[in-house]
């Protein structure tokens, strides 16, 4: 396992992700986009009318979240990760039109871990309940595409050493099942 | 006969909703601090320091400790000898989580009719409200904004009487495993066991207003919270599910009598960002 603090920025490059391993923690800079459920649904049906997409979605890293309200004086509310096993079903697609990394909270799919593989991409893990400890990372945020979703709607934002940790990287390491094994003593569930 | 003026319920709970969101219990606060000695786990131990400090920071910015605010749910224990003025108790309640919420920049996570019409409340109305009577003149009110999340990784079962106490503990032990990372972990763990399909998820939900370190009056039923919560954290999930000791910060179960022929359990499972504030009028 990595456990070493890296720095990272986004976009990403092939030559970046190769030097990721999972469990690095990693400080994120450069520009995100955020989509969940919702937005993601539309991104697929436009990617299918052969639209153009509303970002540049070479090298994107994804984030999935759907912020509070933005009070006055600040750019973007609490903005910690949602879980991302709702997005594997549009994985596949996004790694098409250029994406390679995501970040949220929770395992992924097998198709979606054999994808991060054979995509060379990364999937972090944001620290779910840290959501205003994360949006003191996020400089600047402005809405792309579907404001009508609320807190769903299409985000770029401009993050400064965003804490993430490598949970899926290139190599098919995955921290969800390395760290639960390296940890779990036996206890007889059944019995 | 005392006489309460709804308007007071409605102020109660927006400065609840607005509180329990940006300001974290103690109790809460202390066992996540005193949980980094116990987690060996180096990244376990530096999520853990991120959510003290993300406390922290909700604190001082008013920002809300998760972005998930939750469904709002309400216990009122309301006291015999009241008469409100002024509507309707609900209505009042919903009244209050619609100005904290707006006003507090809270996100509004609410869908209207989940099948013919998803579109959001706007408000994060309504509130599910629970309504107790009690003797006395007080009414209590306690919020707890439920995160989506942790709500998702909660399960029932409507075991056989023969399944027994096993039974229970197996079942607690396999959601716990099967939600993993998912519920954002370190969880608390709110078990129901008897009662109704529908009581039995009501008794779970209700144990999660317990302080943390608060034991079941019962000492046989207290010692099973502790030999269980002991056994889920040896489960290795670990603080965010990246592996490690510390997978739930404590373990309640509340008991009600069954059926002959039925042994509900309920497991709601609550994650670190375990919010509830109450207040008396
Ligand atoms: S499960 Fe809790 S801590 Fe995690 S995102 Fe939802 S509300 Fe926040």
């Amino acid at each position: 396992m990595g456990n070493t603090e890296k720095r990272v920025e986004a976009p990403l490059t092939e030559e970046v992700i190769k030097t990721l391993r999972m469990g690095d923690e990693v400080l994120l800079s450069g520009i995100i986009y955020t989509a969940r459920d919702m937005a993601h649904a539309r991104l697929e049906e436009m990617i299918g009318n052969g639209e153009e997409l509303p970002f540049d979605a070479a090298g994107s890293v994804i984030y999935y979240v759907g912020p509070s309200p933005a009070p006055e004086g600040r750019v973007i509310g609490s903005a910690g990760p949602t879980t991302s096993y709702r997005m594997d079903p549009f994985v596949p697609v996004m790694f098409k039109a250029g994406m390679r990394g995501m970040i949220g909270k929770g395992p992924r799919s097998e198709e979606v871990k054999n994808l991060i593989v054979e995509k060379c991409g990364v999937y972090f893990g944001a620290t779910g309940g840290a959501a205003a400890l994360l949006s003191e990372s996020i400089l600047e945020a402005e809405v792309i595409a579907f404001d009508d979703l609320g807190p769903e709607a299409l985000r770029k934002l401009r993050v400064c050493d965003m804490p993430v940790i490598v949970i899926n990287d290139c190599y098919g390491g995955d921290l969800y099942l390395e760290g639960v094994r390296k940890y779990s003593s036996d206890v007889q569930i059944w019995q | 006969m005392r006489r309460i003026d709804l308007r007071e319920i409605t102020q109660a709970v927006k400065e609840l909703s607005i509180e329990a969101n940006t300001i974290a219990n103690c109790d809460l606060r202390d066992a996540l601090t005193a949980s980094i000695e116990k987690e060996v786990s180096p990244v376990g131990k530096a999520v853990l320091g991120q959510l003290i400090k993300n406390q922290d920071i909700a604190k001082f910015t008013n920002l809300p400790i998760c972005q998930d605010t939750g469904f709002t749910v309400v216990f009122l224990e309301v006291g015999m000898d009241i008469s409100f003025t002024g509507g309707i108790v609900q209505d009042a309640v919903n009244q209050g989580v619609r100005e904290g919420y707006i006003e507090g920049n809270l996100r509004k996570s609410i869908v209207k009719d989940p099948l013919t019409s998803p579109v959001n409340t706007q408000d994060n109305t309504p509130a599910i409200v629970h309504i107790e009577l009690v003797p006395g003149d007080k009414v209590k009110i306690t919020l707890m904004p439920k995160g989506g999340g942790s709500e998702n990784m909660s399960r029932i079962k409507m075991m056989k009487p023969s399944d027994g106490v096993d039974g229970v503990r197996e079942f607690i032990l396999k959601t716990v495993k099967t939600a993993g990372g998912n519920p954002c972990p370190p969880i608390i763990v709110g078990v129901g066991v008897g009662g109704t399909f529908d009581y039995v998820a009501f008794l779970a939900k209700k144990s999660l207003l317990r302080k943390i370190g608060e034991r079941n009056r019962d000492p046989e039923i207290a010692a099973m919270e502790e030999k269980w919560l002991l056994e889920v954290n040896k489960l290795g999930i670990g603080p965010a599910g990246l592996g490690g000791k510390v997978t739930a910060l404590d373990l309640f179960i509340e008991v009600f009598p069954r059926h002959i022929a039925t042994f509900p359990v309920a497991v709601n499972i609550q994650c670190n960002a375990a919010r509830v504030k109450t207040r008396i009028i």
